[in-house]
C-alpha cells in the first residue's frame, strides 16, 4: 500500500472536515474533537449528499441534505437508516496526513 | 572504587545530559553493576541533577531550590563520577570514540549515553528574542521569571498546556497580572475534552488570571525590551514578560550532526541502543516505536532498561510502550487525564456531570474495558481507574456505577434536576415578569401551594409566555418533593433531559457563555452534542451574549456556514439581497456578467423578489462573492435562520391605489433588520393598500398601509402550513411601525424554540400577550428595541466580504488532489 501525503492535521478545524480529489471522485477527510482523523467517499450512500459538508459529532457525521448520520470509523450508516460508505485508511505521522494511495485509486472498476 | 586511574580494568561510560532520566538510570547501574565503569557527565546546566518537574513549586514559592534536589554533590563524589558542570558537549567523534564540550574537554568513551532532553519550542515570529522573552525548561528560566515578577508588572504567557498553565499560575502567586494565550478553543486540548478544558478555564480564570483561547500571535513588539503580545486579530496584549510555553522538540541535533539515525527523536530499539551500537538515548529526546515523551514515568522505564542494558542483563529489559496520566501541579485544581478518550462507535463513554460541585467525570469503553480517562474537579479514582486499564479488567459487572469511582456503595442515580437545584435564590426564573427562584419557593412554602396554577396565581412565574413553565414545575418538585409530579417536557435532543425553554432560561439564569459551558453546567450526556443540540444552543448563545459569544461555526448547518444553499448534487446557489425587490441596471449587469463568467445553468427570480444563481461550485463561491460584492450586493441570507426578504409592492410611488410608500418601508425595514440571527427564518413583506400585491397577509410579519396609517400583521404562513396573520394592530407613523416589527421579532428571537417559525410559536405565546407586550407595553417595546439595535452592531456584517477577504478560506479549497496526474495520463 503506498502512502500518499495529503497535509497536515492543521488544515482541518477541529469538528471539521476537508476534501481531497481522487480520479474516482472525492473523499472526504474528518478531524473530531478530540484529534481523531477519518477518511470516506465524500457521497453520502443516501442520496451521495457530500459528507463533507455535514456537522461532525463524536466520531460521526449528519448528511447535510437529508440529515442520516454516518459513522466515520465504519463508514455505515447509524440508527434507522441503512448504506455505508467506503473508509480510506489514513495515517498521522508527526501532525501530517496520509492516506492510501493503492485504495484510493484502485477502486475504478 | 573506580577512579580514573584504573582505565584499564573499567570502561568508561560518558553521558551527556544530567536530567532526569540518566540519574535514574545511574541509581539502577550502581545497584546492580557498581564499579563496572568509570563514568563522565558533561550538563550543560551549571549544576547537579534536580527535579525539574519540582520548578513549578519552586516558581511559585511553595518550594526551594535545594529542596527539588536529587543527587547532592556529595553523591557523585560517592560514586566516583566526574561530573563537568556548565559543559555542553558541541561534537561527538564516533571514529575515536570522544567527545568534545564548548570548554575544550574532550573525552573518550567506551559506552556513550545521550541524555539531551528537549528544547523549547520558540515561536518562530517576529521579536520572539527580545529582552523578557523566556522559555520555560530550567533553573536558568525560573531565577528569570522571579527576578521579573520583582516588578510585579504584567505578563503574558504563550501557550495554554501543562508548563503555560503552571507558569501562570506560578507568576500569579508572585503578584504578576498574567494573560495566557492559547491557540486552539480549549486549554490542554491535547490531554482533557472540551468539557473539563472549560472547567480548567473557568478555575484558571477564577484565580484572577486572563484566559484568550483561540489567540494566534503574531509578533512580540518592542523596542529592545518586550512591551506586548500582537495578535492576528489585531488586538495587542501589553506585557513585560514573556513566556513561552508552546511545546518542547525533543534535543536531538548533536545526534542527527554525528550520524546517528534520527526522526523526531533519536531513535533507538526496544534496548535504547541507537544506530550504533556502542551509543544509547534515554530521555525526551529518545524516540521509540515511533513515540517521543514528555513526561518522566515512560523516561524512568527507559532509565531501567538501559541500566539493564549497560549491565549485560538483556533478558527482561525492553521498552513496552505504556500511557502515562496527566496532572496538573497547581494547588487547588484536580485534573487527571489518562489514554485515549476520543469517542467513536465501537466505544461507549459514561459521563458524570455535577455542575454545583464543579465535577465532570468521563470514561471512555471499548469492549467493556476502559481505555481513557478524563477526571475534572475529583481525581482521587484515578489511580483506580488507571489500574483498570492496565490490567485490562472487564468492567460489566460495575458499569452501573463505576464512575463513581472505588468507594461507592449502592445505587443513587444521576438527578437530572441538579441543575436547577443549584441556582441560586435570586436566579431569574421568569424573565415577563421578573420572579426570581427564591420568590417562588417562599410562595410554595408559606402559602402551601401545590399546582402550577396557584403558583402562577400567587408569583405570576409562567403565567405570560410560559416558556418557563418548565423551571417552574422543576423548582416545585425541588420544594414540594416526591409529592410533585411535572409533566415531562419533550427534551431538546437524545444528549439531555431539558426542553427547549428550560435551556434557553438557564443559559440566562446562569450566564452561560459558550457551549461547553452549557453542556457541563446543564449536565449533557455526551461530550459534544449533537447535529440537534449544536445548532440550537449556538443560535441561543449567539441571541443572548451578542459581542460576548463567539460564533460557534463547527456548530452551524453548511448553509450558515458556507453562506450559500447547498444543492441536491453539492453545488451551491448564490442570492444576493436585492433591497425590497427593487434593482438596478447596474446589479442586473453585474448578475448577467457572473453568470457568464462562472458558467451558472440556471438563473431564476424567487418567490421571494429576486435572483437565484444555481448551480455554482464551492470552490467559485468566493471569486463570484468578489464580483458581487463590487457593485455593492451583500448576502441575501437565502440560507440563513435569520432575516430573509422583505416584499414590497410598488406603493405611493406608482400605483393609483397605493397610500403609503411601501417600496420605501420595505427597503428600510430590511436595512435595517438584514443579518439578524432568529430562531428560524423570517419574511417579511410591505404591501401598499388592502389589495395586498406583496402578500403580506401570508407573512411571519407584514404591514398593509392604510390612508390612517400602518397595520402591522404577523404569525402568517404560506409554506408547510398555509396560515392567514394575525392582526397586532394599527400605528400612525412608520417611525412607530418599524419600532414595534423590531421589538416583535427581537421579542420572538429571545424566546421562540430553535426552528419554531413565528407562527407556531405566537400559538403558544397568544396573540394577547404578544400584543401586551410589543404594543401596549411602551417600556418594554423600547427595551426589545434597543436589545435588538445593539445586536445588530455585531451581527450587521456582510459574510460574502469577510469571506473574500478570506475568512475560512479553507472551506473552498480541497486540501489535496492525490492520484489526479496518473488519471490524466
Ligand atoms: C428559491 C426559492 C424558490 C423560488 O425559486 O422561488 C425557495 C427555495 C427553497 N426553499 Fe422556499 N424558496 C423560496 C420562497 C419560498 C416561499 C415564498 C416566499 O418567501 O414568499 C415560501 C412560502 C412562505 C413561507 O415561508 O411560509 C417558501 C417556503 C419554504 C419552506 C416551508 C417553510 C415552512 O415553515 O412552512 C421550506 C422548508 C423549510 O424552510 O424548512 C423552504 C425551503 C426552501 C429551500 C431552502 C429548500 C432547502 O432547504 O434547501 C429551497 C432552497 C433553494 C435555493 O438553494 O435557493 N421554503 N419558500 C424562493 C427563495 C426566496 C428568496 O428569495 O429567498
Ligand atoms: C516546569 C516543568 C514541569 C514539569 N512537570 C512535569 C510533571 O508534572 N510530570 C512529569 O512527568 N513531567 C513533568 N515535566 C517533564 C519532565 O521534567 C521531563 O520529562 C524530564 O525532566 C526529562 O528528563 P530528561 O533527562 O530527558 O531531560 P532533562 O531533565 O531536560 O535533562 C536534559 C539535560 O541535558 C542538558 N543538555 C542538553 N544538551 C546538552 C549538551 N549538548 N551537552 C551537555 N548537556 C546537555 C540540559 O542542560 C539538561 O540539563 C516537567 C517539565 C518542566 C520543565
Ligand atoms: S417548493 Fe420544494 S422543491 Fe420547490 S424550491 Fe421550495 S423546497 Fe424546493
Ligand atoms: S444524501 Fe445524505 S442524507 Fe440524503
Amino acid at each position: 500500500m503506498t502512502w500518499a501525503l495529503i497535509g497536515s492535521i492543521s488544515d482541518i478545524p477541529r469538528r471539521g472536515a476537508r476534501c481531497i480529489e481522487t480520479p474516482q471522485g472525492k473523499i472526504a477527510v474528518f478531524r473530531t474533537a478530540e484529534d481523531r482523523v477519518f477518511a470516506i467517499e465524500d457521497h453520502c450512500p443516501h442520496k451521495g449528499g457530500p459528507l463533507s459538508q455535514g456537522i461532525v459529532h463524536g466520531a460521526a457525521v449528519t448528511c447535510p441534505l437529508h440529515n442520516w448520520v454516518i459513522s466515520l470509523e465504519t463508514g455505515k450508516a447509524l440508527g434507522a437508516d441503512e448504506g455505508a460508505v467506503r473508509t480510506i485508511p489514513i495515517k498521522v505521522e508527526n501532525d501530517m496526513l496520509f492516506v492510501a494511495l493503492a485504495t484510493v485509486t484502485d477502486c475504478a472498476a | 572504587m573506580s577512579t580514573g586511574n584504573t582505565v584499564t580494568m573499567t570502561e568508561k561510560l560518558v553521558i551527556i545530559g544530567n536530567g532526569m532520566a540518566p540519574g535514574r538510570m545511574l541509581e539502577h547501574l550502581f545497584e546492580t553493576a557498581h564499579g563496572r565503569y568509570d563514568v563522565t557527565i558533561f550538563n550543560a546546566e551549571p549544576r547537579v541533577n534536580y527535579d525539574r518537574i519540582m520548578l513549578s513549586p519552586v516558581l511559585s514559592g511553595e518550594k526551594s531550590y535545594e529542596q527539588i534536589i536529587i543527587h547532592g554533590d556529595g553523591w557523585y563524589i560517592k560514586n566516583g563520577i566526574m561530573l563537568y558542570k556548565g559543559h555542553k558537549i558541541v561534537a561527538i567523534d564516533r571514529v575515536a570514540k570522544t567527545v568534545a564540550s564548548d570548554h575544550g574537554v574532550v573525552e573518550r568513551y567506551d559506552k556513550l549515553v545521550i541524555a539531551t532532553g528537549s528544547v523549547p519550542f520558540i515561536l518562530p515570529v517576529p521579536g520572539n528574542n527580545l529582552a523578557g522573552v523566556l522559555s520555560y525548561r530550567d533553573l536558568d528560566d525560573v531565577n528569570a521569571m522571579l527576578l521579573a515578577a520583582q516588578s510585579r508588572m504584567k505578563a503574558v504567557i504563550i501557550g495554554g498546556g501543562l508548563l503555560g498553565l503552571e507558569a501562570a499560575a506560578g507568576l500569579e502567586a508572585r503578584g504578576m497580572d498574567v494573560t495566557v494565550l492559547h491557540l486552539m478553543p480549549t486549554l490542554m486540548e491535547r490531554q482533557l475534552d472540551a468539557a473539563a478544558g472549560y472547567l480548567l478555564q473557568k478555575a484558571i480564570e477564577d484565580r484572577g488570571i486572563k484566559v484568550i483561547c483561540n489567540a494566534s500571535t503574531k509578533a512580540i513588539v518592542g523596542d529592545k525590551r518586550v512591551e506586548g503580545v500582537e495578535l492576528h486579530d489585531g488586538r495587542i496584549i501589553p506585557a513585560r514578560l514573556v513566556v513561552m510555553a508552546a511545546g518542547i522538540k525533543p534535543n536531538a541535533s548533536l545526534a542527527k550532526e554525528a550520524g546517528l539515525a534520527t526522526n523526531r527523536g533519536i531513535v533507538v530499539d526496544a534496548g535504547m541502543r541507537t544506530s550504533d551500537p556502542d551509543i544509547y538515548a534515554v530521555g525526551e529526546c529518545a524516540e521509540i516505536g515511533g513515540h517521543v515523551y514528555g513526561l518522566v514515568a515512560p523516561l524512568y522505564e527507559m532509565a531501567r532498561v538501559a541500566a539493564a542494558h549497560l549491565a549485560d542483563d538483556t533478558s527482561t529489559a525492553a521498552f513496552v510502550h505504556s500511557d502515562t496520566p496527566t496532572k496538573l501541579k497547581v494547588t487547588g485544581i484536580e485534573l487527571f487525564s489518562l489514554g485515549d478518550f476520543a469517542d467513536g462507535e465501537d466505544r461507549h463513554e459514561i459521563v458524570l456531570r455535577d455542575a454545583s460541585a464543579g465535577v465532570y467525570k468521563r470514561l471512555v469503553l471499548k469492549d467493556n474495558r476502559i481505555i481513557g480517562t478524563v477526571l475534572y474537579g475529583e481525581t482521587a479514582d484515578g489511580a483506580w481507574f488507571n489500574d483498570l486499564k492496565k490490567k485490562q479488567v472487564d468492567i460489566s459487572d460495575m458499569r452501573d456505577t463505576l464512575i463513581f469511582g472505588q468507594a461507592y456503595q449502592g445505587g443513587t442515580s444521576l438527578d437530572p434536576m441538579a441543575a436547577v437545584a443549584a441556582l441560586p435564590d435570586d436566579a431569574e426564573i421568569c424573565g415577563c415578569n421578573g420572579v426570581c427562584k427564591g420568590k417562588i419557593v417562599s410562595a410554595i412554602q408559606e402559602k402551601s401551594l401545590t399546582s402550577l396554577d396557584d403558583v402562577r396565581a400567587h408569583t405570576k412565574a409562567s403565567a405570560s409566555c410560559g416558556s418557563c413553565t418548565g423551571l417552574v414545575e422543576q423548582v416545585m418538585a425541588l420544594t414540594l418533593g416526591e409529592s410533585y409530579n411535572p409533566s415531562t417536557v419533550q427534551p431538546m435532543c437524545g444528549c439531555t433531559t431539558l426542553g427547549h425553554d428550560d435551556v434557553r432560561r438557564l443559559i440566562k439564569a446562569k450566564s452561560l457563555k459558550n457551549i461547553y459551558a452549557v453542556m457541563q453546567e446543564l449536565g449533557w450526556s455526551t461530550s459534544c452534542g449533537c447535529a440537534k443540540c449544536r445548532p440550537a444552543l449556538n443560535y441561543y448563545l449567539v441571541c443572548d451574549w451578542p459581542g460576548e459569544y463567539a460564533d460557534d461555526y463547527q456548530s452551524r448547518f453548511i448553509n450558515e456556514r458556507v453562506h450559500a444553499n447547498i444543492q441536491k448534487n453539492g453545488t451551491y446557489s448564490v442570492v444576493p439581497r436585492m433591497w425590497g425587490g427593487v434593482t438596478s441596471a447596474k446589479e442586473l449587469r453585474a448578475i448577467a456578467d457572473a453568470v457568464d463568467k462562472f458558467n451558472i445553468p440556471t438563473v431564476k427570480v424567487t418567490g421571494g423578489q429576486r435572483i437565484d444563481m444555481l448551480g455554482v461550485k464551492k470552490e467559485d463561491l468566493p471569486a463570484i462573492w468578489a464580483d458581487l460584492c463590487k457593485v455593492g450586493f451583500v448576502s441575501g441570507h437565502a440560507y440563513a435562520k435569520g432575516l430573509r426578504t422583505v416584499k414590497t409592492c410598488v406603493g405611493t410611488d406608482w400605483c393609483r391605489f397605493g397610500t403609503q410608500d411601501s417600496t420605501g418601508f420595505g427597503i428600510r425595514i430590511e436595512k435595517f433588520m438584514w443579518g439578524s440571527w432568529t430562531p428560524a427564518k423570517v419574511k417579511m413583506a410591505v404591501s401598499g393598500c388592502p389589495r395586498n400585491c406583496a402578500e403580506a397577509t401570508c407573512k411571519d410579519v407584514g404591514v398593509i398601509c392604510v390612508d390612517s396609517g400602518y397595520e402591522i400583521h404577523f404569525a402568517g404562513a404560506a409554506g408547510l402550513d398555509i396560515k392567514g396573520t394575525e392582526v397586532l394592530g394599527l400605528v400612525k407613523s412608520e417611525d412607530e411601525a418599524l419600532q414595534v416589527i423590531v421589538a416583535l421579532v427581537q421579542m420572538y428571537r429571545e424566546q421562540a424554540r430553535y426552528l419554531e417559525r413565528i407562527y407556531k410559536w405566537a400559538k403558544r405565546i397568544t396573540v394577547g400577550e404578544i400584543r401586551r407586550q410589543v404594543l401596549d407595553d411602551l417600556e418594554k417595546r423600547k427595551s426589545y428595541y434597543e436589545r435588538f439595535v445593539y445586536s445588530q452592531k455585531f451581527a450587521q456584517v456582510d459574510p460574502w466580504s469577510e469571506r473574500v477577504s478570506g475568512l475560512h478560506k479553507h472551506e473552498f479549497r480541497p486540501l489535496a488532489a492525490v492520484g489526479m496526474a496518473d488519471a490524466a495520463e
